[in-house]
C-alpha cells in the first residue's frame, strides 16, 4: 500500500517535473544563444561573472523555498532573516573582534531561530503559512533595524571581501558559485532521491493522505523552515560581504524575487509538484534576461516588467495547454464511444 | 435560524466576540494608553495625523478585503496605487486647471482597468491570483517606473485646491478621512446586505460548491479584483494629495502591510469569513501602532519589530478562537442531535 502511493508519487512528480523543468531550461538556453549573438559584449566572461555573482542570493534561497513551496507553504520572511542576519554582521564586524567564521556561526544560529519561530507557528500551532511569514518579515526586519539602527556598516577585511567577489581562474565563474552549487546539489538530492524528499511532494498533493501513508507532515515542513532560516542568514552574510556594505534594510524585497522565480522554475504555488533543475533553470532565466536586456541598454528598473510577464505566461500557458489537452481527450473519448 | 430563545442575548454576546470588536478593543486600549501615558498624543494635529496616515491603508485594506473574501489575494495594490498617484501628478502637470472631481474619477478608472486585468488573468487562465497578481506587482511598478524615470511632482505642482483636499477638515476630522468611513461604510453594506455581496462569502468557503450552486463565480471574482484594483486606484489620488512627492517607487512594498492590516483586522487569509469594518479596524490600528509608539517614547527602532510581533500575535489569537468556536458548535451540535452547520457566512469556522 505505501509503496504503491510511494512509486505514483514519485512517478507523478517525475513526469511533471522533468517535462515543466525541460521547458524552462530551453527557453533559458535560448535566451542565452539569442543574447549572444545580438547582445554586444554579452558572450565573455565578465558576463559569466556578473550574472552568477548576482544570481547566488536567490539561487540559494530559492533551494529551501522550492522544497516549502513543494509541500504546498510558502516562507516570505526569507528577505528579512537575510537581512537580520546582514544586520548582526555588519555589527560583530564593526564592533567586535570575532572572527568571521565565528561571526557566520552565529548568524546561521539566529537564522535557525527565525526558521524555528516560523516553523512552529505553522506546524504546531497550525497557522496559514502566508500569514505567518508575512508577520515575521515585518518582525524580523524590525529586529534588524532594532540591531544596527540607522547606522551603515561598510569596513570589512579586504581579504574577505575579495576572496567573496573572486572568481575561479580566468573562467568568470565566481568562487562562491561553488557554495551555491554545493547547495543545489544537496537540495536537489534530497527532494529527488530521498525518501523525504518524496514525502514532501506527498504532503503538497495531499496533507490527509500524507499523513495516512504515516509521513510526519508537521515535522517535514519544521525541518524545512529550518533550513530555509539557515540559508537565508548565509545570504546576508554574503550579500554584506558581496556589497561591503551592512544596513538595516539590506535584502529587502528579495522574498518576492525568490518566489517568482522558483514559480517561474515550474514548482506549483498549490504544492505538490517542481523540480529543483526547473527552479535553478528559473532563476537563470530571470537574471540572463535582465542582464542580456541591461547590456542592450534598458534600464534596470523598468526590466520588472520582464520578470512580471515572464511569470504571468509561465503559469498561463500550462494552464490553457492542459485545458486544451484535457478538451481534445475529451473530443476523442466521445468519438470512440461513437464508434463502439 | 436560532434554536434558542434568547436571540437579543446572543446578538450581543456575537457583537462581543466578533473579531472585529477584539480588534476595535485593541485599539482603544492602545489609544487610551498611549494618550494616559502622553498627553500630547491626542490633541488636534495629533489626531489629524493620526487619522490621515490611516486614511489611505483604510481604502485599500476595504479593497483587499474583498478579493481575500474570495480565497483570492491582490499583491498588485501597491503598484496599482503608484500608477494611480504618479498618474493624477501627470494629469495636473499636463492640464493644471483639470477639475478635481474628474482626477478622482480618472485614478478609480485606472485603478479599476489595472484591477479587471488580474481578475481576468486570475479567472480566465485559472491560475492562483497569488502568482497573477506576484507578475503583475512586477508589470505595474516596471510600466510606473518607465513612464516616470527619474521624474517626480511635487505637492506644489499641484492645484492648490487639491493639495488643500489634505488639510480641509470637519472639526479635526479630515474630509479624505470622512471618504474612506464613507468607502468602509459602503462597502460593509453590499458584502452584508446584497446578494452579490454575500456570494463572495459562498465563493470564498468553498468555491466549487459555489460554482454548484450557481453562484456566476467568473463574473464575481473579477468585480471583488476590479473593487480592489479601483480603491487603490483611489488611494493613489489620496497619496498625491495627502504626500509631498510621488515617483517611480511610490507605494513599493504595500502590498503585504496591506494583507497584513486584513489579517489582523480578522479576515481569513484563506477566503469566506471576514469583514471590511474588521479590515479598516485592522489598517488603522497598524498605522496608529507606529504613531503611538513613538509617542511612547519607544526607540523608533523597536517600533516595526512591535508591529510585526503584534501581526503574528493577531493571527494566533484569531487561531486560538476559532478553535473555540469550532469546539463550542460542534459540542453544541451534538446535544441538540443535529448536525446544524454554522450560520451561513461570516462567522463559519473554517476547518
Amino acid at each position: 500500500m505505501a509503496e504503491t502511493l510511494d512509486t505514483r508519487v514519485r512517478g507523478r512528480g517525475l513526469r511533471a517535473g522533468l517535462g515543466r523543468d525541460a521547458v524552462t531550461v530551453y527557453a533559458l538556453v535560448a535566451v542565452v544563444v539569442i543574447a549572444s549573438l545580438t547582445v554586444p559584449y554579452f558572450a565573455g566572461t565578465a558576463t559569466v561573472n556578473f550574472l552568477l555573482i548576482d544570481a547566488i542570493p536567490v539561487l540559494a534561497i530559492a533551494m529551501p523555498m522550492a522544497l516549502i513551496i513543494v509541500t504546498g507553504e510558502i516562507d516570505l520572511s526569507v528577505a528579512s532573516i537575510a537581512g537580520l542576519s546582514a544586520a548582526t554582521t555588519g555589527v560583530l564586524v564593526a564592533k567586535t573582534d570575532l572572527p568571521l567564521p565565528a561571526i557566520l556561526l552565529i548568524v546561521i544560529v539566529i537564522g535557525l531561530a527565525c526558521g524555528a519561530v516560523n516553523g512552529v507557528l505553522v506546524t504546531v500551532i497550525g497557522l496559514p503559512s502566508l500569514a505567518v511569514t508575512i508577520g515575521t518579515l515585518a518582525l524580523v526586519r524590525g529586529l534588524a533595524l532594532v540591531v544596527i539602527g540607522d547606522e551603515a556598516v561598510a569596513e570589512f577585511p579586504l581579504d574577505v571581501t575579495t576572496f567573496v567577489t573572486s572568481t575561479i581562474g580566468g573562467t568568470g565563474i565566481p568562487t562562491m558559485m561553488i557554495f551555491a552549487a554545493i547547495l543545489v546539489a544537496v537540495f536537489g538530492v534530497i527532494l529527488h532521491f530521498t525518501p523525504f524528499g518524496r514525502g514532501l511532494y506527498a504532503l503538497g498533493s495531499s496533507l490527509e493522505a500524507a499523513r495516512f501513508v504515516g509521513i510526519r507532515t508537521g515535522r517535514s515542513k519544521f525541518w524545512l523552515y529550518l533550513a530555509s532560516g539557515a540559508v537565508s542568514a548565509a545570504v546576508g552574510v554574503f550579500w554584506v560581504l558581496r556589497y561591503s556594505s551592512a544596513q538595516s534594510d539590506s535584502v529587502q524585497g528579495l522574498e518576492l524575487t525568490v518566489v517568482a522565480a522558483v514559480l517561474l522554475g515550474g514548482v506549483s504555488i498549490f504544492g505538490g509538484s517542481g523540480g529543483i533543475v526547473g527552479v535553478v533553470a528559473g532563476v537563470l532565466l530571470i537574471r540572463t534576461v535582465n542582464y542580456s536586456l541591461q547590456l542592450a541598454g534598458l534600464s534596470d528598473t523598468v526590466l520588472t516588467i520582464v520578470t512580471g510577464s515572464l511569470l504571468v505566461l509561465s503559469v498561463i500557458a500550462p494552464s490553457f495547454a492542459a485545458r486544451a489537452r484535457a478538451a481534445r481527450d475529451l473530443r476523442r473519448a466521445r468519438r470512440g464511444r461513437a464508434l463502439i | 435560524m436560532r434554536p434558542e430563545p434568547s436571540g437579543l442575548h446572543r446578538a450581543a454576546a456575537r457583537i462581543f466576540l466578533s473579531r472585529e470588536f477584539s480588534v476595535l478593543v485593541a485599539f482603544v486600549l492602545l489609544v487610551a494608553v498611549t494618550q494616559l501615558v502622553n498627553p500630547r498624543f491626542l490633541v488636534g494635529q495629533g489626531i489629524r495625523d493620526l487619522l490621515l496616515n490611516a486614511t489611505i491603508f483604510v481604502v485599500m485594506a476595504v479593497g483587499e478585503a474583498i478579493v481575500i473574501l474570495t480565497r483570492n489575494v491582490d499583491l498588485s495594490v501597491g503598484s496599482i496605487l503608484g500608477l494611480s498617484a504618479f498618474g493624477t501628478g501627470s494629469i495636473f502637470a499636463a492640464f493644471p486647471g483639470v477639475s478635481i472631481p474628474l482626477v478622482f474619477l480618472i485614478g478609480i478608472a485606472f485603478g479599476g482597468i489595472l484591477g479587471a486585468i488580474n481578475g481576468l488573468l486570475v479567472t480566465i487562465a485559472r491560475v492562483p491570483a497569488l502568482v497573477i497578481t506576484l507578475g503583475t506587482l512586477y508589470i505595474y511598478r516596471g510600466i510606473n517606473n518607465a513612464w516616470a524615470g527619474s521624474t517626480q511632482y511635487f505637492a506644489g505642482d499641484n492645484p492648490a485646491g487639491f493639495s488643500d483636499l489634505a488639510v480641509a477638515a470637519v472639526g479635526s476630522i479630515p474630509l479624505i478621512s470622512l471618504g474612506a468611513l464613507a468607502v468602509v461604510v459602503l462597502g460593509g453594506i453590499y458584502l452584508a446586505m446584497f446578494r452579490s455581496g454575500r456570494d463572495l462569502y459562498a465563493i470564498g468557503s468553498d468555491p466549487d460548491a459555489a460554482e454548484l450552486y450557481g453562484i456566476p463565480v467568473t463574473r464575481r471574482v473579477i468585480g471583488a479584483f476590479v473593487a480592489s484594483g479601483a480603491l487603490a486606484g483611489l488611494a493613489g489620488v489620496l497619496y498625491a494629495s495627502r504626500f509631498n512627492s510621488v515617483g517611480a517607487d511610490t507605494g513599493t512594498g504595500f502590498e503585504l502591510q496591506i494583507v497584513a492590516a486584513v489579517v489582523v483586522g480578522g479576515v481569513a487569509i484563506f477566503g469566506g469569513s471576514g469583514t471590511v469594518a474588521g479590515a479598516a479596524i485592522g489598517a488603522v490600528l497598524l498605522t496608529t501602532m507606529t504613531g503611538a509608539l513613538a509617542a511612547l517614547n519607544v526607540s523608533k527602532f523597536w517600533q516595526q519589530a512591535v508591529v510585526g510581533a503584534l501581526i503574528i500575535l493577531a493571527i494566533v489569537i484569531d487561531r486560538v478562537l476559532a478553535l473555540r468556536t469550532a469546539r463550542r458548535l460542534r459540542v453544541a451540535g451534538s446535544t441538540v442531535g443535529g448536525p446544524e452547520p454554522a450560520p451561513a457566512g461570516t462567522e463559519a469556522p473554517r476547518g
